[in-house]
């Protein structure tokens, strides 16, 4: 018995031996502790598919800076960076200036962004360069990306602690917030803001298609565990690192890339939770247990 | 010439040739005069009438397109509660956290709400939400969910308070708890403007009353602005919306305003305190005018 579990655990931490998986961990544990929290406000603010739409939007950006300077860290962080603040920025602005809804306008702005990207980057290099750009690289994260990854988590854990009251207050009843203070525009951009940062993070790591997998599924999983928002916001980070080992793991000893790896965890977590979560999972929809006097 | 644009007394609001509306589609159409402190007005109208509008543009949630607003409190110190709210019910909070959302002002961003947790439970208890607090606020009725709103707005303690049809979908009990409570707040002094429909409850809570027709029909003491030939004038006034609309040819607040003779309101100055001395010229312009 006690073998099986040494075996076990010498499969789950043997591939931490290498220097290249530490890094990927620790890279990939940075990202779970900002990037669910983020991907919590965005469930509950009905904006899921809008990080979707975001992390197109970073696409022309991160190719800007690769036909700039190759397969650069920095360039690319940079280019995804702007690109992805000038979409979120254009489509609010265009919300608040005219008619439109904030989703459409994102979709169009994200739609032109996503359609120039694709064109830059086969302007120059390869289908590989594009699947790298798509799929990222959290096997190959050097010493800037993890500074990079370790300063956006921190940087996004102290702007949801100082924006929390209002951005919750926007969430919940915006008019009531525009009444009391002038609080919620700035908020509202500055989490704008975090999204992108966040899927900025996520594309060091998982590529822009795999970032938003981090950042959504293991928010829409801790639905169906956790009631209020504090638990909401720990179950998620729970769940990303869950994701982020397991997915490691996985990926070294079956030989698959890491990026689908660890979405394709998050994902079976999230099917587990459907069936199984306490809270609206479908069994305990089946087997109701008999209600209460009062 | 006209009121002045100076701010009125405290407490007060004052409309100066106030037009508001939608696509340069007034919803109310050059209103003047002054809601004075401590007023509990009733705003009666027909569907239509620009009841809701009126609140939006006390409040400053729409942009005036012509005249102003003036406020004897700062923005913030006026409270309105919505007719169709924006909340979203299937947030995970708990009603102590949406009732301590009226304590804003004192608490800002940052401050913990912990040390007045016991002013949000007196407010919960004085409207009848004792043990409800840890209650998430998806699973409260129509009614408790109305009743803790005016939780919050105990804890907003403001000096300005503006009801959108408060009542709608209330049962008797808690009407009676809720009239009770705003009786109350007019006792602290407070200015309370509410939209209300049924003109028996207006007739027997409300002093004052403002009828309503996308112009102002007559305002003034309730027993002399609900009349019979009023509320048919107010009937007759609430016009469609027409697409095409010629622009209005009366000039900016405070020059033409007055020149309206045709539909223009009947100022009811019964022993009503409505025109104090900063509203003195007004008032009496458009006595003239009626």
């Amino acid at each position: 018995m006690s073998a099986v579990l040494s075996g076990l655990l010498a499969g789950a931490l043997g591939p931490f031996e290498f220097g290249f998986m530490r890094r990927a961990l620790v890279g990939c544990l940075a990202l779970s502790v900002s990037a669910p929290p983020i991907g919590v406000f965005l469930m509950l603010r009905r904006m899921s598919l809008m990080s979707e739409a975001m992390s197109h939007a970073i696409l022309p950006g991160a190719a800007a800076g690769f036909l700039v300077a190759g397969l650069s860290l920095p360039a690319m962080t940079l280019g995804g960076l702007v690109a992805g603040l000038v979409v979120a920025l254009l489509a609010g602005l265009v919300t608040r200036v005219t008619a439109l809804r904030e989703d459409a306008s994102l979709a169009a702005f994200y739609l032109i962004s996503l359609a120039g990207g694709v064109l830059l980057v086969s302007l120059r290099g390869s289908q590989i360069d594009l699947l790298h750009i798509l799929f990222g690289s959290v096997l190959a994260l050097d010493d800037a990306a993890l500074w990079l990854l370790g300063g956006i988590s921190t940087l996004t854990l102290f702007a949801l602690a100082v924006l929390y009251r209002p951005l919750v207050m926007e969430c919940v009843d915006p008019l009531f917030l525009r009444t009391v203070s002038r609080a919620g525009g700035p908020a509202h951009y500055a989490f704008l803001g975090l999204v992108v940062v966040n899927l900025v993070a996520g594309f060091q790591a998982l590529g822009t298609l795999l970032a938003v997998g981090l950042m959504l599924l293991p928010a829409i999983t801790a639905r169906f565990w956790a009631a209020d928002l504090g638990g909401l916001i720990g179950a998620s980070v729970l769940f990303g690192a869950l994701a982020s080992v397991a997915g490691l793991v996985l990926s070294y000893h079956l030989d698959l890339p890491s990026g689908p790896a660890i979405v394709l965890v998050a994902g079976f977590v999230y099917l587990v939770s459907m069936l199984a979560g306490p809270r609206g999972g479908l069994l305990r929809r089946l087997v109701r247990p008999r209600h209460l006097e009062a | 010439m006209s009121g002045g644009l100076h701010p009125p007394a405290p407490g007060a609001l004052r409309l100066a040739g106030l037009t508001l509306g939608y696509d340069r589609h007034p919803a109310v159409h050059h209103l003047d005069g002054t809601i004075p402190a401590g007023d509990l007005l009733a705003l009666v109208g027909p569907n239509g009438a620009g009841k809701s509008t009126l609140l939006k543009g006390l409040v400053g949630e729409i942009p005036c397109l012509e005249g102003a607003v003036l406020r004897g409190v700062p923005r913030e110190a006026v409270a309105y509660l919505p007719q169709a709210d924006e909340i979203d019910r299937s947030f995970p909070l708990s009603v102590l956290d949406l009732v301590g959302m009226g304590l804003w002002r004192w608490a800002g961003p940052w401050r913990s709400l912990g040390r007045r947790r016991g002013r949000v439970l007196e407010a919960l208890a004085a409207v009848g939400l004792s043990g409800f607090e840890e209650r998430g606020i998806g699973t409260l009725s129509g009614g408790q969910f109305q009743r803790a709103l005016f939780a919050r707005l105990i804890l907003q303690d403001a000096a300005v308070i503006l009801l959108d049809e408060p009542f709608t979908g209330i049962d008797a009990r808690t009407l009676q708890d809720l009239l009770a409570l705003i009786a109350r707040w007019h006792g602290q002094g407070r200015t309370v403007v509410a939209a209300l429909h049924d003109l028996d409850q207006v007739r027997a809570h409300f002093p004052s009353t403002l009828l309503l027709a996308r112009e102002p029909v007559a305002w003034g003491p309730t027993r002399q602005v609900l009349t019979a030939a009023n509320l048919a004038r107010a009937a007759r006034l609430s016009e469609a919306w027409d697409e095409n609309a010629a622009v209005c040819a009366r000039g900016p607040a405070g020059e033409a305003g007055h020149h309206h003779h045709g539909s223009g309101p009947t100022l009811v100055h019964g022993g009503q305190d409505h025109h104090d001395h900063a509203h003195h010229g007004h008032g009496h312009r458009h006595g003239d005018a009626a």
